[in-house]
């Protein structure tokens, strides 16, 4: 049984089943009422769970690869902090009516452009001069978001009490109300980046090799960096613009996938990952939901699960 | 044949290899040796493509290394450093199978898991195949990555520092492995060593660096000679004559 549960297939299939098992859970208990009303409902708060679960699993297994390293997620180059800047600053500046009244996709596309330009400003870094190196990337990235959110906790202190907990709320993530359109247009981004990804999957694998090997084994590793780098954007900007900052599981989730796929290959471990994700996600929110009856927040559900999981992981590996 | 021509490196002021120019023929074990800071794994980093140079250039069987691309040099050339710290868990066979890559692109094919099975029969590991690399011993992980780098297949393989870290029985089990590359397999190595012993005594030709920039180049009959050497080193050497190989020795 044990050495079963270490082979890519099984795991799969197993994971696989228990996502589909959460999801219809999801979609059908307690449902009092009728059901073209549930279903709808529901469906669509599952398919924001799916499309942002399935961005963050593959963005932080894809930037663990390229930095080789297991504990950095994106989150930690500042997008998170940069998209809580800019709604802290429509409030600071404009006042909380003016958030709560906006055009939700014009928002989100404010967010994206912002985003997206942040990390393209980063990412000429690496372009530009030939001894910039990766980990000063990462290392700029790190200062930019503490700067962000110096810049966030100065102007949240200086903003009215009553605008601050409207702020607040707008700020945690929240799967309740997306807007339609922008759940479609964020799940074709994400559809379209996730086959790139799915191309770069053997040159991903050389990737995790570090540079060095990467190089021998014929890879452009600056450009291939870029690449994936890029794709990472996409997958963070799109997700965090849609709901809020969520990258608070991926670093979970990235590494218990790295933890029981059984293979280090990239064809195992993102299929993993994003089926990691969906029932974390799903089945956080389910708890959420009908246990805490929305008492709690969706991080706090998911960081304990995952938390006890990932160190009773630890502990058996330990003994072997 | 690795032509190199004005090869140079410099970091601001401090130039680590200075201009240069050398021809390394096909065949054979070629080994660099030097003081620490002598430029040895600079240089041989250049030539792998692993570091840009400042100036000057490379060629490797008259492809020219900066301007190729860089999987047509994979099929030529392979080059493994000293360090080898890889965060994914892979077994040993895993490992070398990612030697096929330039070949096979990710789509590994039965001729190519044959040549995987038989670079790790060469380098005598069968018995690690399904291991992980954390769970190997030091000179058991440098014949899995040699595994790999042999699996691809290259005309020349670079190898920096293959005998770091190890103790006498298994350094010298490296060499023979390596003059077994270059006599059975028909590889070119270049290889960067300290001990000046097993370069004299496996070498076909010695590359003797100091201060960026070559001092003396040869067989090891033309380098290994106590002039020579305590110039390069700065320490007083002395070459003996023990039955019929060379010794050196540098106790005073």
């Amino acid at each position: 049984m044990a050495s079963v549960l270490r082979r890519p297939g099984p795991v799969l299939a197993l994971l696989a089943i228990a996502a589909l098992v959460v999801m219809v859970l999801f979609m059908t208990i307690k449902a009092r009422g009728a059901w073209d009303f549930v279903l709808p409902f529901r469906g669509r708060k599952l398919a924001a769970l799916l499309v942002v679960g399935h961005a963050v699993a593959v963005s932080t297994v894809l930037f663990q690869t390229v930095t080789a390293n297991r504990i950095l997620t994106p989150s930690i180059m500042g997008f998170d902090a940069l998209y809580v800047l800019v709604s802290t600053a429509l409030v600071f500046f404009f006042g909380a009516t003016r958030l709560t009244t906006l055009d939700p996709q014009l928002k989100f596309a404010i967010d994206v452009i912002l985003m997206a330009l942040f990390a393209a400003l980063l990412f000429r870094w690496l372009f530009s001069g030939g001894t910039r190196s990766l980990h000063l990337l990462v290392l700029v990235g790190i200062v930019f978001g503490i700067l962000f959110r110096s810049l966030n906790s100065f102007m949240q202190r200086m903003i009215d009490p009553n605008e601050f907990d409207v702020l607040q709320d707008v700020l945690f993530a929240s799967f309740n109300a997306v807007d339609e359109t922008l759940l479609g247009i964020s799940a074709v981004a994400i559809v379209v980046v996730s086959v790139l990804v799915w191309r770069e999957r053997h040159a991903l694998d050389v990737l995790s090799l570090g540079r060095d090997h990467a190089i021998n084994l014929g890879l452009d590793h600056r450009r291939a960096v870029t690449r994936i780098l890029f794709l990472v954007t996409i997958l963070v900007s799109v997700s965090t613009a849609l709901v809020g900052p969520v990258t608070f599981f991926g670093l979970l989730v990235a590494n218990l996938a790295w933890q029981v796929a059984g293979s280090a290959r990239h064809v195992h471990v993102l299929p993993v990952a994003v089926l990691l994700a969906a029932i974390a996600l799903v089945g956080g929110q389910l708890v959420l939901e009908r246990v805490f009856a929305l008492n709690a927040s969706l991080s706090m559900v998911i960081e304990f699960i995952g938390g006890v999981v990932f160190i009773a992981l630890l502990v058996r590996r330990g003994q072997q | 044949m690795i032509e190199l021509g004005g090869l140079t490196k410099a970091y601001g002021d401090m130039v680590v290899v200075d201009g240069i120019s050398l021809t390394i023929p096909s065949g054979g074990i070629t080994s660099i040796i030097g003081p620490n800071g002598a430029g040895k794994s600079t240089l041989l980093s250049m030539i792998g493509r692993l570091l840009k140079a400042t100036a000057g250039t490379v060629s490797v069987d008259g492809l020219d290394v900066a301007a190729t691309p860089s999987n047509t040099l994979a099929r030529r050339l392979s080059v493994l450093r000293q360090e080898n710290h890889i965060t994914a868990r892979l077994t040993v066979r895993d490992l070398v199978t990612f030697g096929r890559y330039p070949h096979s692109r990710g789509r590994v094919t039965a001729g190519d898991r044959d040549k995987v099975t038989a670079a790790i029969d060469w380098l005598g590991i069968s018995d690690l195949a399904g291991r992980f690399l954390d769970e190997l011993s030091g000179g058991q992980r440098q014949r899995a990555f040699i595994a790999m780098v042999l699996c691809q297949e290259t005309d020349h393989v670079l190898l920096d520092e293959p005998l770091n870290n190890l103790d006498l029985k298994h350094a010298v089990g490296m060499m023979k492995l390596i003059r077994r590359a270059a006599d059975d397999l028909g590889r070119t190595l270049v290889v960067v060593l300290h001990d000046v012993n097993f370069a004299a005594h496996y070498s076909d030709r010695i590359i003797a660096m100091r201060g960026g920039k070559v001092v003396h180049h040869g067989t090891p009959d033309e380098v290994v000679r106590a002039d020579i050497l305590t110039d390069i080193y700065d320490v007083p050497i002395a070459v003996h004559e023990l039955a019929g190989t060379r010794v050196v020795t540098c106790f005073g």
